[in-house]
């Protein structure tokens, strides 16, 4: 993530005294100097809530996850109910390619991965994708 | 006596929400009601939002998202700390 430049802030309805415990308490054990990133606490739900994460039958934030770029904009999100972990590797798929895009102002097909081609939007393209890209 | 301590209860602002976006409520409702709203959408701004943090090395600090404007920022929400996934 820091390769990509990227800024991870985490978010739950714990207190950061919490946080804070947890890292010396379980985090640090399971990586060495504990999780990096900024810890922040959303008690009462109040920015779950904006973000349409917070249960308020279970009075937590549910797993959500936004990427948003540099101007501020959200480019993505991915909202789960609890009992399924995330799969980190398509957040890096998905940054590298809306890095790509803002560089570029190419577009990626489905399943898009670094390396793969790209497409150039234009009058030239519509009806001919099937030419170029070939999954 | 000015040493700067972090009481038990310290309110951050949570999400700081411009006029614009508020609900035009005749006369006064509360406030809560306002934040209910969810602001969150691909293709639009990310909702700003205040809120006390635990940074490692660094200790508890007040931070805003946008602090972190013009960088690429994952904002993680999760369920809790010591569950299980």
């Amino acid at each position: 993530m820091k390769k990509l430049g990227v800024e991870v802030l985490s978010v739950s309805t714990d207190s950061h005294f919490v946080h804070k415990i947890w890292q010396a308490e379980e985090l640090e054990k399971m990586l060495k100097g504990g999780v990096p990133f900024p810890m922040l606490s959303d008690s009462g739900g109040r920015i779950g809530s904006v973000y349409g994460v917070y249960d308020e039958g279970a009075g937590v934030d549910i797993r959500g996850r936004f990427l948003i770029d540099p101007d501020f904009v959200i480019r993505a999100m991915e909202v789960l109910t609890p009992e399924v972990g995330r799969n980190p590797d398509e957040l890096l798929r998905q940054i590298k390619a809306f890095q790509h895009v803002r560089e570029t102002g190419e577009v990626t097909p489905s399943a898009w991965t670094p390396g793969d081609t790209t497409l150039k939007p234009g009058p030239d393209l519509v009806g001919k994708v099937w030419e170029i890209w070939k999954p | 006596m000015s040493e700067e301590t972090d009481g038990c209860v310290k309110p951050a602002k949570g999400p700081i929400i411009p006029i614009e976006e508020k609900e035009t409520t005749s006369g006064g409702e509360s406030p809560a009601q306002e934040v209910k709203k969810v602001l969150a959408r691909v293709g639009a701004e990310a909702p700003d939002f205040e809120a006390n943090a635990f940074i490692a090395g660094k200790g508890f600090k007040t931070v805003k998202l946008s602090d972190y404007k013009g960088q690429w920022i994952v904002l993680c929400f999760y369920p809790g700390d010591f569950t299980f996934v």
